[in-house]
């Protein structure tokens, strides 16, 4: 390891600027002649539009134009898609309704945008939009699963009958029939996955600009994966053909999956841009974000597993309601199904697992990728059920786990997943020992004669990272691979820029893949660039999501840095007149093995570019692209244990302790990869204490602004304990693993589990706000 | 935000002139509220006359048993102060548990009152000390300020000048801060004044503002202990009901908070 290299806490490149207030959001881009979109939503969960009538607003000072949801039809823009295909169990395709970028004849969920004014100002465009008026026929709304599912709800979609957009199912039934009929022992439970809001620091925005002369698109905007916003804004809402469309992300202020989709408001802003030949901005604010930005989670779920006298596993089985609101986001159906069931299994050997998953509309926000998306929910289902079945079995949670804990590898589960490699005794070990966990039982007993009620929770998590290999995805109905591409340019005088297709919006790419570069070529990281985030300028990219950056993102980058390596050492040869094969690279510099004759990389880059001397037949120039493709999912894992007190008078959780035991693989930057695991922490325990979206029976969102929504503040949370066990990863040459969604995946059983054991009951459900806590200790 | 005029104001008289000249003003002091209603467009003032920095309203005086808080002087200053911090602690404490520093910064204790959210803290102070609201035109007792959900006894055009509150002999306040909004879920504000008499007021609690807790003071007339109140119960009709507490929820928190701010006035 190096200074800079691989394993070294290196200070974040991308820190100096955000912190000094300079990076570049869309928001500060400005452009000549830029106009300003103010949207028009409804106020309505479920209305049929009757009529829109712009006529005093187009009157307003400064207003340029008002759009509908028509005009839009009318100019044969394509409806939001949805890019995963979901077979239900009867063998038919998902069912679903079309969602046009603004509603033309009925809106489904409040917030939903019917039109769109366009004026000099945005105070002008907000003036004007109060001035249209839309005809609104209110029609009965289903703003929850029980709501939607029950017998004359109201009909989101008549596509979609019953509000039912598929029934699936994975894993054997049969098996898992004949696991309970021989169970000496079957555990139960009903749990609820509480729907999140994302929140992103940065809301979305978009500038949109359309050049006449050249017929051609720039869009800027708040996206994860620009390409993919390019490729769909192209191929399927027909704006413009890839060529004559560049979109750039630039600096993100956070996605964690919100950011992944492409949104009306931004498909709207470059439509509108051509139709009012200027400029268009676009800058959500936090009341949007909350009612437009893709939620997360929302599960209601009935889990039942079967023991053996021995109290091990014998088989599981699961029955999950999940709401996608009143449209199917572009990954929302993957969501539930291939990143939820397939993680069932947990760290466990389960012998027989079946899923059934029934996927509903309701007239909510549409629900998609979140932080986890979909690991979240089976590792807080598993992990729920073994502390619930710890309990009724009458043995210590954590002996239960390590009695039915996979240690052989590679695993195959029943859930498709086949588990590469992990050690889960070595993390649930650290876990224990970081936290005294034999000291519990004294520690309780103290608190207890304090007046509080102290409990400990373990949970113990796996997830699938760095999605995937793509003909694995594609066989399971993903419209897209899931590879990745890298360029490296060595420039003539030695700088090296680095073309990742994956998007930083908070994950410290900048300083971490320029540390993989650092480590092969010993060259000092200031000597590297990152450039991300420009369709005009990265070939293509699948972007960042499902901490998948590194393991797949930074493995094209360490493939394109073995074509540069080896085209560098045949220059170095020639000119040191040495065997290729003797050259060894060190410090920046090419050596003949066992020599003191060298050449430095500067110096091998010219003789790349002037081409005086290149070896006969050896194209000129230093440049070389990888795409590559994985050969598995990777399976980050870990062991979390809480502990905490209750205030049995207000019903108060605080935290005493919470212990974190991950294997990542390989850690390129261990303080970045502590940071991701406090943000995931953070949103974990968020998920377990503070946040949830509540939707009254109108579907009216309640929790609207943070004065309601509860967001984790830094008082809210404890000082955690952080430590790693590593097994590499045998699938990519950098052996990592994924850090990015872990803390959010694993945190919230354990806080749950830790409360539960510290009230004595389990009818509790997240978040487990004092008042929930209260009642249940209270009844 | 809808446009609107923004004056300085350079003394009480002055402020009081130039909300007359509006056809519908608002007087601005922190802007913590009123600025936040503006931006979502909630409110749309034709003047907003800006209070904060005219030199009579800013200040803290001791003087005997009283001590007189001008309306324009932040959370932070009067959480800070060492003759509040001396005389009443329990109000320095009650202001340095309002809202975040920014907040604290720039909120202050006029446009609390005057805006009497159900969920501010200060008003439990005002009306378990049995303070006095100041005016521009007169003296209003605690008693007849509050009156419901954002209304007082403020007339237009009126302004809070100070507050002034009896030392008493002993006062504590306890809060359970609603856990988005940090406002009061339930706050309770307990007094022995230095004749003897013991008031309580809650806020967060009651859908009607503010409110005397009397069971509560009967229970701590007979004996001043946290103990005391180990047998009282309060109804739980009347209390605010939401997604962050329910109306039982509530109940238990008057009493608990209540038992907690005896112990904090020692
Ligand atoms: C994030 C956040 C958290 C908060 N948390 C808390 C909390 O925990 N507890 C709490 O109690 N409060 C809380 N607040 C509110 C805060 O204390 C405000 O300071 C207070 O509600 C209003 O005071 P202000 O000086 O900012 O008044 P402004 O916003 O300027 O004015 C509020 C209202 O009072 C009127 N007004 C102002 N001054 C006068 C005057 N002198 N005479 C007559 N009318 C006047 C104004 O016209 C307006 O209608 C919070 C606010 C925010 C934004």
């Amino acid at each position: 390891m190096g200074v800079e290299g691989i394993g070294a806490r290196v200070v974040r490149k991308e820190d100096r600027r955000f912190i000094t207030g300079q990076g570049r959001y869309v928001d500060d881009v400005k452009m000549v002649g830029m106009s300003y979109a103010h949207f028009i939503r409804s106020p309505h969960a479920h209305a049929k539009v009757k009529g829109i009538n712009s006529t005093e607003a187009m009157k307003m000072p400064g207003v340029i134009a008002v759009l509908t949801g028509q005009q839009i039809v009318d100019d044969k823009v394509g409806n939001l898609i949805c890019g995963w295909a979901i077979t239900s169990k009867d063998g038919s395709p998902m069912k679903m309704g079309a969602w046009p970028a603004m509603a033309p004849e009925t809106v489904r969920f409040v917030g939903q945008a019917v039109a769109v004014v366009i004026a000099e100002t945005k105070n002008q465009a907000k003036d004007a939009a109060e001035a249209v008026v839309v005809d609104y026929e209110e029609l009965p709304a289903a703003a929850d699963i029980k709501a939607a599912i029950k017998p004359g709800a109201p009909q989101l979609h008549p596509e979609a009958p019953g509000n039912i957009v598929y029934d699936w199912h994975l894993g054997d039934e049969a098996a898992v029939k004949d696991a309970f009929s021989k169970a000496a022992n079957v555990v139960t439970l009903d749990l609820t996955n509480n729907r999140l809001v994302p929140n992103a620091m940065e809301p979305r925005a978009a500038v949109a600009h359309y050049d006449q002369a050249e017929e051609h698109y720039t869009l800027y905007t708040t996206s994860q994966n620009p390409h993919v916003a390019r490729l769909v804004l192209s191929a399927f809402y027909n704006i413009a053909p890839e060529h004559k469309l560049r979109v750039i992300a630039p600096d993100v202020g956070g996605g964690f999956g919100s950011k992944i989709y492409i949104y009306p408001e931004e498909m709207v802003a470059l439509w509108a841009s051509k139709k009012v030949g200027r400029p268009v901005k676009w800058t959500g604010d936090r009341s949007e974000a909350f009612l437009t930005d893709a939620h997360g989670r929302d599960h209601v779920s009935k889990a039942e597993m079967a023991f053996d006298k021995d109290n091990k596993i014998l088989g599981l089985r699961v029955k999950t309601h999940a709401n996608f609101g009143a449209y199917m986001s572009l990954f929302s159906s993957a969501v539930p199904t291939y990143l939820y069931a397939t993680l069932l299994s947990g760290q466990y050997v389960i012998p027989a697992i079946y899923a059934e998953v029934i996927g509903v509309y309701t007239n909510t926000t549409p629900v998609d990728a979140y932080r986890g998306a979909g690991r979240p929910e089976a590792s807080y289902l598993i992990e729920r059920m073994m502390e619930t079945a710890a309990r009724q079995l009458k043995v210590d949670p954590a002996e239960l786990r390590k009695k039915n804990f996979i240690t052989t590898f590679p695993y195959q589960t029943p859930v498709i997943m086949a588990y590469d490699i992990g050690d889960f005794h070595a993390s649930i070990d650290a876990a224990m020992k970081a936290i005294d966990y034999a000291g519990f039982p004294a520690r309780k007993a103290k608190a207890k004669a304090d007046g509080k009620l102290r409990g400990i929770g373990v949970s113990c998590y796996i997830e699938a990272c760095g999605i995937a290999p793509s003909k694995a995805v594609g066989s399971l109905g993903a419209g897209v691979g899931l590879w990745e591409s890298a360029e490296i340019r060595v420039n003539p005088v030695g700088t090296i820029e680095v073309l990742t297709g994956s998007h930083s919006h908070g994950q410290g790419h900048e300083t971490t893949f320029c540390q993989i570069i650092a480590e092969r070529l010993g060259v000092p990281i200031s000597q590297v660039s990152i450039v991300h985030g420009d369709t005009d300028k990265v070939q293509f990219g699948m972007g960042t999501y499902g901490s998948r950056s590194l393991a797949v993102g930074g493995t094209a980058i360490v493939k394109a840095m073995e074509k540069v390596e080896a085209k560098a050492k045949k220059i170095a040869a020639h000119a040191l007149e040495a065997s290729e094969s003797d050259i060894v690279i060190e410090n920046g510099e090419f050596k003949v093995t066992g020599t003191d004759k060298s050449i430095a990389l500067p110096m091998v880059a010219l003789a790349a570019y002037t081409a005086h001397n290149l070896p006969d037949g050896m194209e000129p120039g230093l440049k070389e692209t990888a795409f590559y493709d994985p050969t598995n999912f990777t399976f980050p894992a870990g062991a979390y244990i809480c502990e905490l007190e209750v205030d049995p008078g207000t019903g108060k959780t605080s935290f005493v302790n919470f212990v974190a035991a991950d294997d990542f693989g390989r850690l390129i930057n261990p303080m970045i990869v502590e940071g991701q695991v406090h943000g995931g922490l953070a949103q974990g325990i968020g998920q377990a204490l503070l946040e949830g979206a509540v939707y009254d029976d109108t579907g009216q969102l309640v929790t609207a602004s943070f004065m309601d929504y509860t967001m984790p503040r830094a008082d809210d949370l404890p000082s955690f304990q952080l430590s790693h066990t590593t097994t590499l990863c045998p699938g990519n040459p950098l052996g990592v693993k994924g850090c990015g969604e872990a803390g959010a995946i694993g945190a919230s059983a354990a806080v749950i589990n830790a409360i539960t054991d510290a009230i004595g009951n389990n009818k509790l459900e997240m978040p487990a706000t004092p008042d929930r806590v209260w009642h249940a200790i209270h009844g | 935000m809808y446009e609107t005029n923004y004056h300085r104001a350079s003394s009480i008289d002055d402020a009081v002139a130039q909300f007359a000249k509006g056809t519908d003003s608002k007087f601005l002091s922190g802007g913590q509220t009123l600025l936040p209603v503006m931006k979502q467009r909630l409110a749309a003032p034709s003047d907003v006359i800006d209070v904060a920095k005219i030199k009579d309203m800013i200040g803290i005086e001791v003087s005997g048993d009283t001590v007189t808080i001008k309306a324009a002087t932040t959370h932070y200053d009067v959480a800070q102060s060492d003759a509040v911090q001396k005389a009443i602690p329990a109000l320095a404490n009650l202001a340095s548990m309002i809202g975040d520093p920014a907040v604290r910064h720039r909120g202050t204790i006029g446009g609390s009152l005057a805006n009497n959210d159900p969920a501010a803290d200060y008003p439990a102070a005002v009306l378990a000390l049995g303070a006095v609201v100041k005016t521009n035109k007169r003296s209003i007792p605690a008693e007849d300020f509050f009156k419901g959900l954002f209304s007082t006894a403020l007339e237009d055009g009126e302004m809070i000048t100070a507050v002034s509150f009896p030392v008493p002999a002993k006062a504590g306040y306890a809060k359970f801060p609603n856990p988005a909004s940090r406002f009061a879920l339930t706050g309770v504000f307990v007094a022995k004044t230095k004749s003897g008499d013991v008031r309580v007021a809650a806020t967060g609690a009651s859908q009607s503002g503010v409110m005397r807790v009397a069971p509560i003071e009967q229970a701590l007339k007979a004996n001043w202990a946290a103990s005391a109140l180990d047998s009282v119960t309060i109804p739980a009709s009347g209390l605010l009901a939401d997604i962050h507490g329910s109306a039982d929820y509530r109940a238990n928190l008057v009493k608990v908070m209540g038992q907690r701010a005896v112990t904090a006035a020692g």
